[in-house]
């Protein structure tokens, strides 16, 4: 499912809205947690999961195919932890199949 | 950073200072998000938001494991993980705040 697919989903689901405010909607919502992470904070979504950020130390890399050695600065990556209830929803009746 | 955490009542509260609906519509449509990408996930579907991330299923075969408190054995069933793969735009979007608190300051003189 990509963004347009999830904003035609609730575009039919709520016929008084206009398409545009959907949008409006939908973008909102994922701006909304970017921002955030952006400026530091957590994002806690209980039974779906949460969003932080997490710090890296610059280390030396090294480049795999020449063996060189390169400066990976240190950096802050986005990380999701999923919540309780999605886990146990992905895996209800679940059994390797 | 302000070390806050950011809840579903942030989130409607943004989508109802965007839109002029009620805020009980807006909490619902925070919600009807959420279970989308919920449902769909759980039908095993990738969910890719753009310049946000992508959510996908992978699946893990069951092995044994081991109680690293105890050193004991125990079986690990088969199961579905949730994994999120951030988009650039949202990375560099982190970084960039990030970089406002220490290492930009260098970077303007």
């Amino acid at each position: 499912m990509i963004k347009s697919e999830l904003i035609a989903k609730l575009a039919e689901e709520n016929p008084h809205l206009y398409q545009r405010d959907v949008e409006r909607i939908v973008s909102t919502i994922f701006e909304s947690i970017s921002e955030a992470l952006a400026s530091g904070d957590r994002v806690e979504l209980r039974g779906f999961g949460a969003f932080s950020v997490k710090h890296r130390d610059g280390r030396v890399g090294r480049n795999p195919r020449t063996g060189e050695s390169v400066d990976v600065p240190e950096k802050s990556v986005p990380f999701f932890k999923t919540g309780k209830e999605l886990r146990e929803r992905l895996n209800e009746g679940y059994d390797g199949g | 950073m302000t070390g806050k955490t950011v809840t579903r009542a942030d989130l409607s509260e943004s989508v109802y200072n965007a839109l002029g609906l009620s805020r009980n519509e807006s909490a619902q449509l925070v919600e009807s998000v959420l279970e989308h990408v919920s449902v769909a996930l759980t039908k095993g579907e990738k969910v890719k938001i753009s310049s946000f991330g992508t959510f996908s299923v992978r699946e893990k075969k069951g092995r044994v494991g081991r109680n690293p408190k105890t050193g004991e054995e125990a079986a690990i069933d088969p199961r579905r993980v949730l994994v999120f793969r951030p988009s650039h735009v949202l990375k560099d979007m982190i970084n960039e705040g990030a970089a406002n608190g220490s290492a930009s300051q260098a970077k303007t003189a």
